[in-house]
């Protein structure tokens, strides 16, 4: 049997087998007329009216494919998903490879592919790219850094500026799904049903925005959860965000992985889902709109801001019990527990 | 309803707690619960379960987390070991933070330790198995539940002939440090939550000596919020009767004699030795060491320089293992020691008493909520 085509170090080199490689991998995968002149600098169209959002994200993820994603796939949502949450309407972005000599050509298609099928689905273009390679064993199969350009319509108004006491917390679907799938991966644990959550939220935000819901500010709860989102809002705006644990929704699967590792899903990353503040108002025209979309089926009110008094925690989780925990911001990667 | 809910009835909670109040009106006293498991002392933070109980009924911690009473010469002796070109130091992900005299392991390894996060000894052995150039020492540290995993890996280890897997024991076992703790005119415990899945291992009985000989009642309990509740509630009812037992809440999986294979196993490799608990000194009998025949595998063994090992100034941990004092009362706690910044251990692992306090009960109703504080 042959064995796998291989990324060699002058597949980074910028000769004969970089242009092989953009034009027979990455162009027919990503097409569009903007990367096809394959210039400096992608010249873009001009830019709708509005103010201009711009966005750059690393991804390193291990394992980089897992159930529901690849690195590829994964680094593409998480870039429109920053300009989607900011209300900014995506227009095009950027994608860097850091490879390591030795990769199987066969993965960096599967990457390929993936950051071309969350384009598509985001509605978005991929204009401009490099690709290095460094020796083996100087980093992990690949590394993915990109940049993402997008438009905040005239007139739209969205941050943690916006969130005033009385507001509803909605989030789009059940919490924890990407975190838990590829920490499952990565002990080998048996996850019947694991699947991560990642999608490109563009949709979704754009239908609850038309919906004229009165949003004040919507974030993405991927490192460190909805209760790490929830205390950067509370530090942002001073005010104070009380969580209630019996309407949080987390699949039985994905607290069956946080049991066996010692996690808590509320700190458990999210890679496609949105975690909108509402106008208390409008909480239940806007979780009905999120219901109605492919992508927030699972959308639910998990909580409200109030006010925060002297000496109060900025979040709290009420309790399946009617007790009252602080929910306070990790000190570092979540450690497994020994017992 | 939400998918939280199988972890816990919110329902026979409330109706457990609505009956250890009644049974504390028949107190004439408050009285002292401690649980030595730090998975109970994570669970009842997590859920809140202080704030269900009556004024009269306080909740403390015990020496129930591994990494908190693992002296400071032990994570010293890790870091040095780790030092040796060509070994490779592997650890549950806890100890990676605790303080040693002069870092901890996640600063040795930043300085270019090969130190390796495993959730499991068998994944240490399989490092040892993939780098047979390497020296692998899996840092041992855990109580009864935990050892004979550790004696699963030593025994394939055997088995396989993989020379190169070795452990550095930190193990302990619960009944001794209890009995310490009973006999320690300071600690005033009323009665005991038992530790459940030590006692899957060891056996109701194991802990028989606690009604037996000090007259303080006690429960093998689980691990949800109704698990713990029906515990105090049954505990403080027989406080109030005067009755001093050891009852078996968690009956569907510990049996009297415990788990004789797993014994047999942990009997194998590892013998009774006098070892130092963090904050509580050394306990005769309370740690395991490895059997003389299996020395070449013992990494306690290996010449190395170790500093004097240096102790936190003001921290408080010992008092806080023994339940003397609540975290809020040591000086360091949410000011100098923090998750963050931790000086005492107690603040490191999730299960350790300051690190629960901090995460869970920091903010309620004031410095502590009824039933805690001292």
């Amino acid at each position: 049997m042959k064995p796998p085509d291989r990324i060699l170090l002058a597949h980074g080199g910028g000769g004969r087998l970089t242009q092989e490689l953009v034009r027979e991998l990455f162009l027919p995968a990503l097409s569009n007329p903007a990367l096809k002149v394959l210039s400096d600098s992608a010249i873009l169209p001009e830019l709708p009216p509005g103010r201009p959002a711009l966005t750059t994200d690393a991804f390193v993820v291990d394992p980089p494919v897992f159930p529901g994603g690849d690195l590829g796939y994964l680094s593409v949502c998480g870039t429109v998903n920053d300009l989607a949450v900011a209300g900014a309407t995506p227009v095009a972005l950027t994608w860097a490879l850091v490879l390591e000599e030795g990769l199987e050509l066969d993965l960096l298609r599967m990457f390929v592919a993936g950051a071309a099928r969350a384009a598509a689905e985001a509605g978005v273009s991929i204009v401009a790219g490099d690709t290095k390679v460094v020796p083996r064993g100087k980093g992990d199969r690949a590394y993915v850094t990109a940049a993402g350009l997008g438009v905040v319509p005239p007139g739209r108004d969205l941050g943690d500026h916006r969130i005033a006491a009385g507001d509803a917390v909605l989030v789009s679907g059940p919490l924890g799904d990407h975190g838990a799938t590829v920490m499952a991966c990565r002990h080998k644990l048996e996850g019947r049903g694991l699947r991560s959550d990642c999608a490109p939220l563009a949709g979704l935000v754009a239908a609850l925005l038309a919906s004229g819901a009165d949003v004040h500010a919507m974030h993405d709860p991927t490192r460190g959860g909805l209760a790490t989102t929830c205390n950067e809002v509370a530090s942002r705006s001073g005010l104070r965000v009380v969580l209630e644990q019996g309407a949080v929704p987390v699949r039985p699967e994905v607290l069956g992985v946080c049991e066996v590792l010692g996690l808590d899903p509320l700190y458990v990353a999210c890679e496609g889902r949105v975690v909108a503040f509402v106008a208390t108002g409008d909480a239940d025209r806007a979780l009905q709109v999120l219901r109605d979309h492919p992508l927030g089926q699972g959308a639910a009110r998990v909580g409200r801001v109030s006010e925060r008094g002297r000496g109060e925690a900025p979040v709290v989780l009420r309790t399946l019990y009617k007790t009252e925990r602080a929910l306070d911001l990790l000190a570092g990667a979540e450690l497994p527990r020994i017992c | 309803m939400s998918a939280m809910a199988p972890y816990g009835d919110p329902a026979a909670v409330a109706a457990f707690a609505a009956r250890v109040a009644r049974s504390a009106e028949k107190l004439q006293r408050r009285v002292t619960l401690m649980e030595v498991c730090g998975t109970h002392t994570h669970a009842i933070a997590a859920a809140g379960l202080r704030r269900l109980l009556p004024e009269w009924v306080r909740l403390i911690a015990g020496p129930g987390c591994p990494v908190c009473v693992t002296p400071v010469g032990y994570v010293d002796r890790a870091e040095a070991l780790a030092r040796i070109p060509g070994t490779i130091v592997t650890t549950f992900g806890d100890l990676m933070r605790v303080p040693s005299s002069g870092g901890s392991l996640e600063r040795v390894r930043a300085e270019g330790a090969d130190v390796r996060v495993v959730y499991s000894p068998r994944d240490a052995l399989q490092i040892a198995r993939d780098n047979p150039g390497s020296t692998v020492v899996f840092l041992a540290v855990g109580f009864e539940t935990t050892t004979p995993t550790v004696a699963g890996a030593l025994a394939e280890a055997e088995a396989d002939r993989v020379p190169n897997f070795l452990i550095l024991s930190g193990h302990k076992i619960m009944p001794p440090p209890m009995r310490a703790l009973a006999r320690d005119p300071e600690v005033l415990v009323d009665a005991f939550l038992l530790p459940g899945h030590v006692s899957v291992i060891v056996g109701s009985r194991a802990f028989a000596f606690v009604a037996e000989e000090f007259a303080i009642p006690a429960a093998v309990i689980g691990f949800t919020p109704t698990d713990v509740m029906r515990g105090v509630e049954a505990l403080v009812e027989c406080l109030a009767e005067g009755k001093a037992e050891v009852i078996n809440l968690y009956s569907r999986v510990v049996k009297e004699e415990g788990n004789a294979i797993a014994q047999a196993l942990v009997d194998r490799f590892f013998v009774s030795a006098d070892v130092v608990w963090r904050g509580l000194g050394t306990i005769p009998g309370s740690g395991l060491a490895l059997r003389p025949r299996f020395a070449q595998r013992d990494a306690s063994l290996v010449e190395v320089e170790l500093p004097e090992p240096l102790e936190p100034a003001g921290c408080r941990c010992g008092e806080i293992l023994k339940g003397v004092i609540d975290p809020p009362e040591c000086p360091l706690f949410d000011g100098i020691c923090t998750p963050i910044t931790p000086v005492g251990a107690c603040m490191v692992s999730s299960e350790g008493t300051c690190a629960a306090w901090y995460r869970h009960e920091r903010f309620a109703g004031g410095s502590d909520g009824p039933g805690g504080g001292g």
